[in-house]
């Protein structure tokens, strides 16, 4: 909150040299702005700028950095013996001194060292953010008076405006790449600490998966496998349900729509289906684990069969719903991308509609349909919330579309959420598999953009 | 004429072109029907999903209470008289509750049929009694007939949730407890009223006490910051890509970038908040700062990718005029395209929120799952959000929470038609054909 109050306060003097700015313009030019090299607004913008990229970057800095200051300072200050701590221990007992400083509970007993720490520790961040809030306003400040300084008629406010904003654009649009590149070493890095307790081999082979690891020496079961095969036969089972059910449905409602649909049909169908596309993922969840799972095991037991409760054909079939529209959507446009000429010739050869569709537009479609397809393939992959809801915990090697089964995406929630021990093989192997998973969905992404581009530029 | 004199081998081939031409016809008519059953079946389903969760959920909006004669004693509430807010806040009404329940079965004998008696209000009723008794302190000392919300089970039975003529054993409720509601209902003691508490309240553990306003908030702070980070960084690196930028290998990355993390699973953002926010940076957990700023990740390629379309959509001849007389490119842009393609950007935008309103897995990774009571006042503290909500009732044991996820869920499913209606509106009415 005391930042957010720094900030507005950073905004309002940055206003303020705006103003200040425009103003000390008008009073060089001496009553006749047409002397100016560019409007006044832009000798406002000028000084608004030296007025709040400067301290707002002092800001951002000190956000980042003053907290691992603020804790090797409490490290250097507390008595020697500490330091002979092993580093768990240290972090545990910084913990410690942290949640007594903010007013939290304490793991352990309250004695006048610790408290004295912790009093030490939490003036020091007063002192800091007071300082910090100071060190801001006044660099502001600072800025804001030597620009209003520089403001002469033959300044080129606007050409200095606007290199700052072409500046600002370049840093905006490399945000995607730093994304890209933050998820890539992030998943890597992390990933590659896991092979180091597990081979690259046996997670990618390995046919039992149970992440377990002992508390204990002796504790049953104590190695933890991490074999990750039955996940992935798990997550294409549960992807391969998906499709069989939007497949034929997502197909064929995009042909209806582009050759068959009045216009006036197509404009109420269209946004409908999307609305499965915008449901979120969560309530599909719920839908799947609360009414349709339990209807299959119904089914099944009346014509004695024996289905799990959390079967893979429950969560398949709803992720399939999940994926109709984006199967229908982009092969809809892509169909209705076919050339008026290959239509109207196929009809005067006297080709039915379906004959057309079948012989000519499909065939013509059928690699930005593919892309479709593939599309919507990674997006059934990389879901989520329906497997976590759905679908079972255990990781069964199984072909049976009745049994529960395990995916990747349940394993990386499982293994997350809760217990929070960033070095156990266990939270590891959560980014392994992320990274698993990135690679496998980046492929079918390229690959099904790939294709499509191809296509649009054969017919554009 | 002409057909007697046709030889005979044309006639049956003829008749082979019209039996020929009938199957055609009827594949013709077959696969229009597949196509029409298609759509069908999609928009049945959505029918059926909708329907389900509001036929469920409609009655998570109303609230069973009872009527419980209290006398309300004077010497247990307020021993001194004083009549001060603070005496009357802090005095004792669950003895209160109690007795006034006793009081009106005096048959039931013996600690556990007085537990279970007890247990046909909910633990809340006590703060039902002080908010009418500080509302109306005259009441001390009187006996009043005042209205508590009932527990979760009996709420259940009275909506229906809970079969009354099943056997005894497969029922929550059992047969002491439906006579003692019976019991209130030939007294009209049972009224069924509109759930304030669901939309005031935080989570709680109690069916009948939870609510959904500290999800509410914390989704509101959420998409605030992802809103505020998002939207800037959108708008100027779609203006830099499409108005600036020069074409070459860098930035022709940096669009095949962006197209591949519009399609990126969602979890993968937040393993990346998870190594990056949290671990690197160190940000608090659970808190709507950095959920704000994973999903604005997210949303960042839809926003860029519609905001492209819509500067696109813009004709060149108004940046032709623009720099014709004398405006330099940055002035053509913020004077003239982007006004113009604003609209285009905020439908993108708007539908870019929505679907991070509805976004859960990547706020698990970053521990937005807590178990959170308290209604969240800034951006740093602990928050969850709707859609973990959800998921967290959903999860639950308590039948009763399966009433207030749907509900829960139907709130949600409202911000998001709202948001869309928005967009569609926003879109109709500054659409404009050059």
């Amino acid at each position: 909150m005391n930042s957010l109050l720094l900030i507005a306060i950073l905004l309002v003097l940055t206003m303020i040299g705006y103003a200040f700015g425009q103003r000390r313009a008008r009073v060089v030019s001496g009553g006749h702005p047409s002397t100016l090299h560019s409007r006044p607004q832009y000798y406002g913008l000028y000084v608004a700028l030296w007025c709040g990229i400067p301290s707002l970057l002092l800001m951002a800095a000190w956000l980042i950095v003053e907290p691992h200051v603020a804790e090797w300072m409490l490290i250097s200050s507390l008595p020697a013996e500490t330091t002979d701590l092993s580093p768990d221990m240290l972090s545990l007992l910084i913990n410690d001194i942290e949640n007594l400083a903010s007013g939290n509970i304490v793991s352990r007993q309250v004695d006048p060292a610790l408290q004295a720490a912790a009093d030490g520790y939490q003036s020091f961040r007063h002192i800091a953010s007071a300082a910090m809030a100071v060190a801001a306003v006044s660099l502001g400040i600072v800025g804001l008076a030597l620009a209003r300084r520089r403001i002469v008629p033959s300044l080129r406010a606007r050409n200095l405006v606007e290199r700052a904003v072409n500046v600002l654009m370049i840093i905006a649009s490399t945000i995607a790449i730093l994304t890209t590149v933050g998820i890539v070493l992030s998943l890597l890095f992390e990933a590659l600490r896991f092979f180091q307790h597990v081979p690259l081999t046996e997670f990618l082979f390995g046919l039992n998966w149970s992440p377990q690891t002992a508390l204990r020496e002796d504790q049953v079961g104590s190695s933890g496998a991490f074999g990750a095969v039955p996940l992935f036969a798990g997550t294409l089972m549960i992807t391969l349900i998906a499709m069989c059910v939007a497949v034929p449905v997502g197909l064929f409602s995009a042909i209806y729509m582009s050759e068959y649909a009045a216009p006036k049909v197509r404009a109420i169908v269209k946004p409908l289906l999307e609305i499965l596309a915008g449901v979120p993922t969560v309530v599909y969840g719920f839908f799947a684990a609360l009414t349709v799972a339990p209807f299959i095991r119904d089914t099944g037991e009346a014509v004695g069969l024996t289905v799990s409760s959390e079967s893979a054909l429950a969560a398949g079939s709803v992720m399939g719903i999940m994926i109709i529209p984006f199967i229908s959507s982009l092969s809809d446009d892509v169909m209705n991308a076919v050339p008026r000429a290959l239509r109207d010739g196929a009809y005067a050869l006297g080709a039915t509609k379906s004959e057309t569709i079948k012989q000519v537009i499909f065939p013509a479609a059928l690699p930005g349909i593919v892309g479709s397809l593939l599309l919507a393939m990674s997006r059934a992959i990389g879901e989520t919330m329906i497997v976590v809801m759905a679908a079972g915990l255990a990781a069964n090697l199984t072909a049976d579309p009745l049994e529960a089964v395990s995916t990747v995406t349940v394993q990386i929630v499982t293994l997350l959420v809760g217990d929070q021990e960033f070095d156990s093989a266990k939270t590891l192997a959560a980014f392994a598999l992320g990274l698993v998973l990135f690679v496998v969905t980046l492929v079918l992404n390229i690959v099904a953009l790939h294709v499509v581009r191809r296509y649009r530029e054969k017919y554009d | 004429m002409t057909e007697s004199t046709l030889p005979a081998v044309g006639l049956r081939r003829a008749d082979l072109s019209e039996q020929r031409l009938k199957r055609r016809y009827a594949a013709e008519k077959r696969f229009r029907l597949y196509g029409a059953s298609a759509i069908g079946i999609a928009l049945a389903i959505l029918g059926l999903l909708i329907g389900t969760i509001v036929s469920n959920g409609y009655t998570a909006f109303v609230q069973t209470y009872l009527a419980v004669p209290i006398y309300l004693d004077a010497q247990a509430i307020d021993p001194e008289g004083t009549r001060d807010t603070e005496t009357l806040y802090r005095a004792d009404y669950q003895s209160l509750v109690k007795g006034g329940l006793r009081e009106m079965f005096p048959d039931v004998t013996g600690r556990r049929e007085k537990l279970k008696l007890y247990g046909l209000v909910s633990n809340a009723a006590v703060y039902d009694v002080r908010d009418q008794v500080m509302a109306d302190p005259a009441m001390i000392g009187t006996t009043q007939t005042l209205w508590v919300r009932a527990s979760d089970d009996v709420d259940s039975l009275i909506k229906g949730a809970i079969d009354r003529n099943l056997e005894e054993d497969n029922r929550r409720v059992k047969d002491d407890e439906i006579r003692w509601i019976e019991t209130f209902e030939a007294q009209d003691g049972v009224d069924v009223r509109f759930n304030t508490h669901f939309f005031t309240s935080g989570d709680s553990r109690e069916p009948e006490q939870a609510g959904i306003w500290g999800a509410v908030v914390g989704s509101a702070l959420t998409l605030l910051i992802t809103l505020a980070l998002s939207f800037p960084i959108g708008v100027l690196s779609a203006v830099y890509l499409e108005e600036f930028a020069p074409k070459n290998r860098w930035t022709d990355l940096i669009e095949v970038n962006i197209n591949n993390l519009a399609a990126v699973p969602s979890i993968i953002f937040g393993l990346l908040g998870l190594a990056v926010f949290l671990g690197t940076f160190g940000l608090p957990r659970s808190a709507p700062v950095v959920g704000g700023m994973v999903l604005a990740l997210m949303t960042l390629p839809t926003i860029i990718i519609a905001g492209r379309a819509a500067l696109k959509a813009v004709p060149p001849s108004i940046r032709e005029a623009a720099l014709g007389i004398g405006a330099s490119p940055l002035q053509v842009v913020t004077h003239h395209v982007l006004p113009l393609a604003l609209p285009g950007i905020m439908t993108g935008t708007i539908i870019g929120m929505a679907q991070a309103l509805g976004e859960t897995a990547p706020l698990l990774m970053i521990g937005m799952v807590a178990f959170i009571v308290d209604i969240p006042g800034g951006v740093s503290d602990p928050a969850t959000v709707l859609p973990v909500q959800i998921y967290l009732w959903a999860d639950s044991p308590e039948r009763a929470f399966i009433e207030k996820t749907n509900g829960a869920i139907m709130v949600l499913l409202g911000f998001l038609i709202l948001m869309n209606a928005l967009a569609v509106l926003l879109r109709k009415r500054f659409e404009r054909q050059w």
